[in-house]
């Protein structure tokens, strides 16, 4: 690894009065009142004077060589003021800078059924619709790969023809120990196959677009993405354009779950159409085309073998991993490395190894989802686990304890554990589940499963190789006594500009409503990585407490002077100042505001942070690498229909270690809403397209939320949110992540469940009634043995 | 094209809208009020949940032609003057407004259970909103949400019947 300044800054998990004021509370968000009254702006409610609509022209062909485009038709409709093709925006980009295999709109080439091939602004919808349908496109068709074994062995032409490896997106074999052995003197051994389908984060706000040049040439783009500045970089290199004459503003964001990190092919098309219109465009992609600019959870084909000596210890796990990417890279390599970085912990094992191949196919690109890469193997691993436990007749809350590894710590991977509360999460569902009462002793075909995980708070290193910060926060006071925060974190749902404003004012002794927060717009803000891999609460999160803390030092000397006292002595609460021996002598902050503005000029400070040096020492092993690690433990109950097969789940009851948390109210919102994601993952959701040789090859089976059976209220299971709080010596007060980790369990808990309720092992995503049933005849024909199902699913 | 009258959030509202248009268009485009969302167009999400009369309609599957003569009301309608409604303030206090994006249709939704049935249990309110989708909260805040304003309804009738409170 290289050595590089660090600028790590974290400042202990201490309040910085004795007690916390804001930290802690359930408080409300600072912002939800924009929202609970529709006055909050999402980029589609944005109407610009003149704006133009665009749509695409999409690929009708999985797999096909475009001979020639004919756009001439669509401009001569009325209405119509720009089209584009791929010609006029070649420039290669991808979110990753070593896969750039995207271009805004087909160059030469469509590789799925909806791939982009032309754009069109026109007066409105219907007239630019219209247009679409004018463009003259021949294509040579080929033939599509649709299976990813298949794409494996074939590829004469591959989908990348420029890939020297063929289909092969990405491979990744790595080692640690030695796996061999230790399998072959291990006294139990489980292999088993295990199948995880692709499923969509489907947010209820479609991507959206709106582009606008100035006069002077200066570029806006409102959109609704989850990570601004790659979007920033990438258009700055698409466009051709100086990155300082680009401005990008994420509005407000219905929800994004990894579905709107990659830079997409609307976000560039509708600057070139508003460029060559003279006039701004929106682009609002319909909830059909969702389904298609995808970027969802990977389907997996794995293979799991893992050993247990007759105590109990796990001795080894090896894993081979067939990753289906669709047509592009997206953030793919990254995928790769996640199906198997992420599993080493909280069960402990010394010898390890994975195999991983990401290959392409002729389907809509798949990308990072909630627990990014390491849902599916996550699945295999804890029914694994199980599958153990049941073999030596220990409990399976027990085996994890007896596995469970300590805090401060290496994973066999070489990356380090500092804070973790997985044991007290284990605790925690196995109390409040009843699970003593429970386990072998429900009614038939009731039954109660557990699963563990652990997940990153941010990634240790920034896609692009860097020396400047994760994190960088801006904050002014003034003297009407209020602290505005500059940040470029981007507010997805979760709540970071309430973590931003709970923090600064925790810092400064502010009440909530002394402090705005200014986001997400780059003229604005300092440059924040944005809104993935968990990454905001504990890398902005440091950046925010450092900004605050510089200024909270200069209050408290002006203060002091005015008081006579040693700066120590000032206390900074609830929008006051005051000497910590005698709270008759204050001031408001508005005042000691105004004193420290007259004794230190102007009043602002910059918070950064960035991580330490972390990860192991081998080609990959800074991938995985986080500051800190969240755990989570998962229990479910489920009940199981014989004559049906419909599994239905009763409840999951979720403890999560978050490190601190901030806000505990938007802790549980984010503990509840990944479960409920994930148990949709099983049984419910499928993204999935049609194959073979039909008309319909290569068409989304269920392009809408209906028929993608988005879970409604009388779908979702009772959830329960415990929180457990180990203290993180990395995160801002000791808080870790909050949004990803509570997925994980969800899935292999119910599989677990679904053994304990009528003794099948279900393997294969999603569990259909019809898989489930054959499970059960299958199981019933081999006598109660309890032995996989394999041929089943 | 053809000339609408109704209500709009209480006012006296004329709006010239093409004939296929839907009243989510209507309101988001003519009428500038985009508090409604549109998450679907098609009547799967509920996002664009308002009220006609006093019910619950989607509005992208209503067309702007048959809500002449009546009266609409959109999320920026359910607060006034005097503050925030109920339902709004009970999202708000119970965490279970996420990205929001499905709120306004809910919370439209779930004003007209609280309306009609402050007694609802919990069966019945997952009922009430089985029409609406969310994407982030797992509904369980949203449950807590509309619980406490159905304790505060009838709160509030038993206040203004002269009863104990
Ligand atoms: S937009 Fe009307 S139901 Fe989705
Ligand atoms: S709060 Fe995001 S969809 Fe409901």
């Amino acid at each position: 690894m290289n050595e590089r300044k660090s600028i790590n800054r974290t400042h202990g998990p201490d309040a910085p009065f004795g007690e916390f004021s804001r930290v802690g509370k359930r408080a409300r968000k600072v912002d939800s009142m924009a929202v609970a009254t529709g006055q909050a702006m999402y980029t589609d409610d944005i109407q610009l004077p003149r704006m133009l609509h665009g749509k695409f022209l999409r690929s009708p062909h999985a797999h096909a060589r475009i001979r020639s485009i004919d756009t001439s038709r669509a401009e001569a409709l009325p209405g119509v003021h720009a089209v584009v093709t791929g010609s006029e925006l070649p420039v290669a980009y991808g979110v990753i800078p070593w896969t750039e295999d995207e271009t805004a709109l087909a160059v030469d080439k469509v590789r799925f059924v909806g791939d982009e091939v032309a754009a069109v602004a026109a007066i409105d919808e219907d007239t630019a619709s219209a247009a679409v349908r004018l463009i003259d496109v021949d294509y040579e068709v080929l033939e599509p790969y649709f299976d990813p074994q298949d794409a494996l062995v074939h590829h004469e032409p591959a989908i990348h023809e420029g890939n020297r490896k063929g289909n092969i997106s990405k491979h990744v074999l790595l080692e640690f120990g030695g796996v061999d052995e230790a399998m072959a003197a291990s006294e139990v051994l489980i292999e088993d196959d295990y199948a995880f389908h692709g499923t969509a984060h489907a947010p209820i706000e479609p991507h959206c677009a709106i582009a606008r040049w100035s006069g002077d040439g200066v570029l806006t783009l409102w959109s609704s993405t989850q990570i601004p500045h790659y979007v920033h970089r990438l258009l700055a290199s698409v466009l051709g354009l100086p990155a300082h004459r680009i401005r990008v503003i994420q509005p407000y964001l219905g929800g994004a779950f990894g579905g709107k990190s990659d830079p997409f092919s609307h976000e560039f098309c509708v600057a070139l159409l508003a460029k060559k219109a003279g006039r701004p465009v929106k682009m609002l992609l319909t909830r059909e085309e969702t389904f298609y600019t995808h970027r969802g959870r990977h389907p997996m084909q794995m293979h799991f073998r893992t050993g247990c000596d007759a105590k109990g210890r796990i001795t080894a796990v090896d894993s081979k991993i067939l990753i289906d990417g669709g047509s592009y890279s997206s953030f793919g390599l990254v995928t790769t490395y996640y199906s198997g970085q992420l599993l080493c912990g909280p069960s402990d094992f010394p010898n390890y190894r994975f195999d991983s191949t990401r290959v392409f196919t002729n389907k809509p690109p798949c990308g990072p989802k909630r627990g990014h890469g390491s849902v599916q193997p996550r699945f295999a691993l804890e029914i694994q686990l199980d599958r153990m436990a049941t073999q030596l007749g220990l409990d399976p809350i027990e085996f994890r304890r007896i596995n469970c590894q300590s805090e401060n710590t290496q994973t066999v991977n070489g990356q380090t554990v500092t804070s973790n509360g997985f044991l007290q999460c284990l605790d925690a569902v196995e109390e409040a589940s009843g699970w003593k009462k429970k386990r072998g002793k429900l009614p038939p075909n009731r039954g109660i499963g557990i699963a563990g995980s652990m997940y990153i708070s941010g990634t240790n290193y920034c896609v692009y190789p860097n020396d400047m910060p994760q994190a960088g926060i801006l904050v002014k006071l003034d003297r009407s006594g209020l602290a505005t925060v500059f940040t470029g974190t981007s507010d997805i749902g979760q709540g970071c500009t309430s973590v931003m404003a709970t923090l600064v004012a925790e810092e400064l002794g502010l009440r909530l409503d002394q402090v705005r927060v200014v986001t997400s717009d780059s003229d604005l803000c300092p440059v924040d990585l944005g809104a993935y891999s968990s990454r905001i609460t504990l890398m902005a999160g440091n950046a925010a407490v450092d900004a605050g803390r510089k200024l909270r030092k200069q209050v408290q000397e002006a203060v002091a002077e005015k008081l006579e006292i040693a700066p120590g002595q000032v206390m900074l609460a609830d929008g006051f100042a005051f000497d910590r021996e005698d709270g008759d002598r204050r001031f408001t902050t508005q005042e000691a505001f105004q004193f420290a503005e007259a004794k230190f000029e102007t009043l602002s400070a910059s918070g950064s942070y960035n991580t330490p040096e972390r990860g192991g020492d081998y080609r990959g092993g800074t991938i995985g690498a986080s500051p800190a690690y969240s755990f989570t433990a998962h229990v479910a109950e489920v009940e199981v229909d014989p004559e049906t097969g419909d599994v239905h789940v009763h409840k999951l009851w979720i403890a999560h270690d978050c490190g601190r948390a901030i806000s505990p109210v938007q802790v549980e919102g984010q503990i509840e809403g990944s479960t409920y994601m994930g148990v949709a993952e099983v049984q419910l959701e499928h993204h999935e397209v049609y194959t073979g040789e039909t008309a319909e090859a290569g068409l989304h089976m269920r392009p809408s939320l209906l028929e993608y059976t988005l879970p409604t209220t009388l779908d979702t299971p009772e959830l329960e949110a415990l929180i457990v709080e180990s203290i993180d010596p990395e995160g801002p007060y000791g808080a870790k992540e909050a949004g990803e980790g509570p997925l994980h369990g969800s899935l292999p808990a119910v599989a677990n469940a679904i053994y304990d309720a009528c003794g099948i092992w279900m393997t294969k995503l999603p569990f259909t009634p019809g898989k489930v049933l054959a499970a059960l005849k299958a199981h019933q024909a081999a006598g109660s043995s309890g032995a996989p199902n394999e041929g089943a699913n | 094209m053809r000339i609408l009258h109704f209500q709009l959030n209480g006012d006296d509202a004329e709006v010239a809208a093409p004939d296929h248009w839907t009243l989510l268009e209507v309101v988001r485009y003519r009428a500038g009020l985009t508090g409604s969302k549109q998450g679907c167009d098609k009547g799967d999400c509920g996002a664009c949940t308002v009220h006609v009369d006093g019910r619950s309609v989607l509005s992208c599957l209503t067309l702007a032609a048959d809500i002449d003569g009546r009266q609409v009301t959109t999320i920026e309608g359910l607060s006034n003057v005097d503050g925030l409604d109920v339902v709004q303030d009970c999202f708000d206090g119970a965490g279970a407004l996420q990205c929001g994006f499905c709120q306004p249709g809910m919370m439209m939704a779930a004003r007209q259970l609280v309306t009609e049935n402050p007694e609802a249990t919990r069966e019945e309110i997952k009922e009430a909103l089985a029409s609406n989708l969310c994407r982030c909260t797992g509904y369980t805040k949203i449950y807590q949400a509309v619980e406490e304003a159905c304790r505060r309804q009838r709160q509030c009738t038993t206040e203004r019947a002269g009863g104990a409170p």
